[in-house]
């Protein structure tokens, strides 16, 4: 995998900093299971975190936690649960997104969201929205309205916009100052991970969904 | 700036002791962690435990946990360090970064715990070979004199991170400036950093 669009270093420095919203967090994380270039960064952004913290004013445990932590250490497999079951990722899902969704895309139950256009929504209890969107050739996504960052991971065929092509693995790492409408550029769907800080809210109807491209 | 030779001098020189001292207790916490996979000292745990532990507290504290849950959390996390000091490699990062990814992800996954949606992390142990992490102590030395010396607008927006985990939206709320403003000045404060790493390659 080729892997051009790469995530913003303000957002590793979050993630680093666990300042992401969860949605976003998964949609980094699975960008970073497949993208070397951004591992070594976000290693870099944890370093940093690491040489800023070393320098935080402590605060005093209470009495007897270290005895106590310390009568823990013998038993303290016992005291982590095995975390749950790994489900594998596959070649259009990486892992930490396939323990939510599974490893088949075409396996998902998606909704119909509007003319070309369909999602499958992880509500999320949070602020953010955190959603898959599968769109049909020559539409765009949504026009929506969003304040805050918006991150956006292909996972299937491709989309151009006034930023270039992305495909496969890229994530487009944008904010609210940044207008774009990204239009699926070639014959087969495009199917992307979508997340935002802020709720995302669509625009004037289903009906503002671009009309197919003439041409593509 | 006023020019003054001397006084620039002694500062930088007071810094430098500073940053000396700073570097030896660094390396001597970062010895220390990464023998305990082979010791198994106890005694070596609960002197790693006196040090790190009020830290990792104030670090959860801050990152927005009750008193009573960030006080739970450093004790899963302290245990965390006992039970999963053998994937820790000094070559690769400071005992600190270490602890405090680890405390991160315990709070992290504490708060997904509550939401009951499970999914792991990528390991931050994926690969070593296949990354540049160099000679680790020597970058990070250069790298703390480097973050002291950054300007003050872009030491804020660091502080502000990783200190409180505060979102790029959140610290443009809190000091009036545009998202996009918060976004730039940390970039330019990791392509700083940064520029310690690429000294090395």
């Amino acid at each position: 995998m080729k892997i051009s669009h790469h995530l913003d270093d303000a957002t590793l420095i979050a993630r680093a900093a666990g300042a992401l919203s969860e949605g976003m967090t998964l949609l980094v994380d699975s960008h970073l299971h497949w993208c070397k270039t951004c591992q070594t960064k976000a290693w870099e952004a944890e370093c940093i975190g690491g040489e800023v913290l070393a320098d935080i004013q402590p605060q005093a445990m209470s009495e007897g936690s270290l005895d106590a932590l310390l009568g823990m250490l013998d038993a303290c497999e016992d005291v982590f649960a095995e975390r749950a079951v790994k489900v594998k990722g596959s070649a259009e899902v990486p892992e930490p997104l396939a323990q939510i969704v599974g490893s088949d895309l075409d396996a998902i139950e998606w909704k119909r969201l509007g003319p070309g256009v369909q999602h499958f929504d992880f509500n999320l209890p949070e602020q953010g929205a955190c959603r898959l969107l599968k769109i049909q050739p020559g539409v765009s996504m949504p026009h929506h309205t969003h304040q805050g960052n918006e991150l956006t991971m292909i996972l299937r065929g491709s989309y151009s916009d006034d930023v270039g092509r992305f495909c496969q693995g890229d994530v487009a790492d944008l904010d609210e100052e940044i207008k774009h409408q990204p239009i699926v550029d070639t014959g087969s769907e495009c199917i992307c991970l979508i997340a935002t800080e802020a709720p995302l809210k669509f625009t004037g109807i289903m009906g503002r969904l671009a009309q197919p491209f003439i041409g593509l | 700036m006023t020019d003054n030779r001397s006084e620039e001098t002694d500062v930088t020189a007071a810094v430098a002791i500073a940053e000396q001292k700073k570097k030896k207790d660094r390396d001597a916490w970062s010895d220390l962690l990464a023998s305990l996979s082979e010791t198994r000292s106890k005694v070596d745990f609960s002197r790693l435990y006196e040090h790190f532990a009020p830290r990792v507290k104030a670090y959860i504290i801050r990152f927005g946990m009750p008193v009573a849950a960030a006080e739970e959390l450093t004790q899963e996390s302290m245990l965390a360090v006992w039970r999963k000091a053998h994937l820790y490699t000094r070559s690769k990062a400071s005992a600190s970064t270490w602890i405090f990814t680890l405390a991160r992800n315990q709070c992290i996954d504490r708060l997904r715990r509550e939401k009951a949606v499970e999914y792991e992390l990528p390991e931050e142990e994926i690969d070593p070979d296949q990354r540049h992490y160099g000679e680790h102590a020597v970058l990070e030395e250069r790298m703390s004199g480097a973050i002291s010396k950054l300007p003050e607008a872009q030491a804020q927006v660091l502080y502000l991170s990783y200190y409180e985990g505060k979102s790029h939206s959140e610290i443009s709320e809190q000091l009036g400036i545009p998202l996009g403003s918060v976004k730039s000045r940390l970039r330019l404060a990791f392509s700083k950093l940064k520029a310690h790493w690429g000294e090395e390659e």
